[in-house]
């Protein structure tokens, strides 16, 4: 909207187990006027080691903007998002948790191991496609995101 | 807009030294749905004893949200923020850096330096008021802040 003079498509990694939240935001994604990717891991593991490009992902393109949900499977969010804000490489890239926690814990944990926000999934599908194009609003057309 | 409304109003800290920005984005926060207090401080030391409720700021309230400038007098953004996110009592408040700096190194060290987000501010007034409302939207109603 006022700056997206960048070149390349914008990426945006999403970890999420849950199938149904998948295809929901990859619908949302889909009519954003910024040209976007959307890459998936769907457990804290494969989320890790797509960050640091082991194995299958050593030509995974450097995430954008990562979207986090907590509870998953083998690595848990709150863990994803504490190895990714110790991390040197990985550290500047925004994480926008997205989860059904509305627990008082995980959104002061959260916000004290820097997530850059921390938003909480509606149950209503309407409002959940909603959600991620306000993310995809704000962080795409009004934020200026880390230059890679 | 997607939750149920806080029992009480969200308080705005602005940290900026141009009067004509401070009085765009309160026209901008008066047409908020959300209720809200906006806080001005001038310059970064001014900005440090309203967060750590010093002297006349004793009574202060504890900020919801913190939007920052970078080129400050007495003490810079970039100092200021380094502070915020090393202060476990402040460090959970979220930042968001509205600036006119579009430059790579000052975008790469705030994220770095834990900023919630960057934002370049538009020069053009109507542009400017927008980006604010953006902000209010997605910070106020889309986003669990830490105090919710």
């Amino acid at each position: 909207m006022y700056d997206q003079e960048r070149g390349s498509p914008v990426e945006i990694f999403l970890v999420e187990d849950n199938p149904g939240d998948v295809r929901l935001t990859e619908e949302a994604l889909k009519e954003s006027k910024v040209l976007n990717n959307l890459h998936v891991a769907m457990d804290g593991v494969e989320a890790m080691e797509y960050l640091k490009r082991q194995g299958k992902y050593s030509d995974a393109p450097h995430p954008d903007l990562i979207l986090l949900d907590l509870n998953l499977p083998k690595k848990d969010g709150r863990e994803v998002l504490e190895e990714i804000k110790a991390d040197e490489d990985l550290r500047r890239i925004p994480v926008v948790v997205l989860t059904t926690s509305k627990a008082e814990e995980d959104i002061l944990r959260m916000y004290d191991q820097h997530a850059n926000c921390y938003i909480t999934k509606p149950i209503d599908f309407d409002q959940f496609i909603e959600v991620v194009r306000s993310i995809e609003n704000f962080w795409l057309s009004i934020v200026k995101l880390p230059p890679v | 807009m997607m939750d149920e409304p806080r029992g009480s109003a969200v308080e705005i800290l602005l940290v900026e030294d141009n009067p004509g920005d401070v009085r765009l984005t309160q026209e901008a926060l008066k047409e908020s749905k959300v209720t809200n207090n906006l806080y001005i401080a001038g310059d970064g030391v001014e900005a440090l004893a309203f967060l750590r409720k010093e002297g006349e700021y004793a009574d202060m309230p504890h900020p919801d949200l913190i939007l920052l400038d970078l080129n400050l007098p007495k003490k810079d953004g970039r100092e200021l923020i380094e502070e915020i996110k090393s202060n476990e009592e402040l460090k959970r408040i979220p930042v968001v850096v509205l600036t006119t700096s579009k430059a790579e190194e000052d975008i790469m060290q705030m994220y770095d330096r834990h900023a919630n987000c960057y934002i370049t501010k538009p020069i053009d007034f109507d542009q400017f008021i927008e980006v604010v409302r953006s902000i209010e939207n997605f910070w106020l109603t889309i986003v669990k802040l830490p105090s919710d």
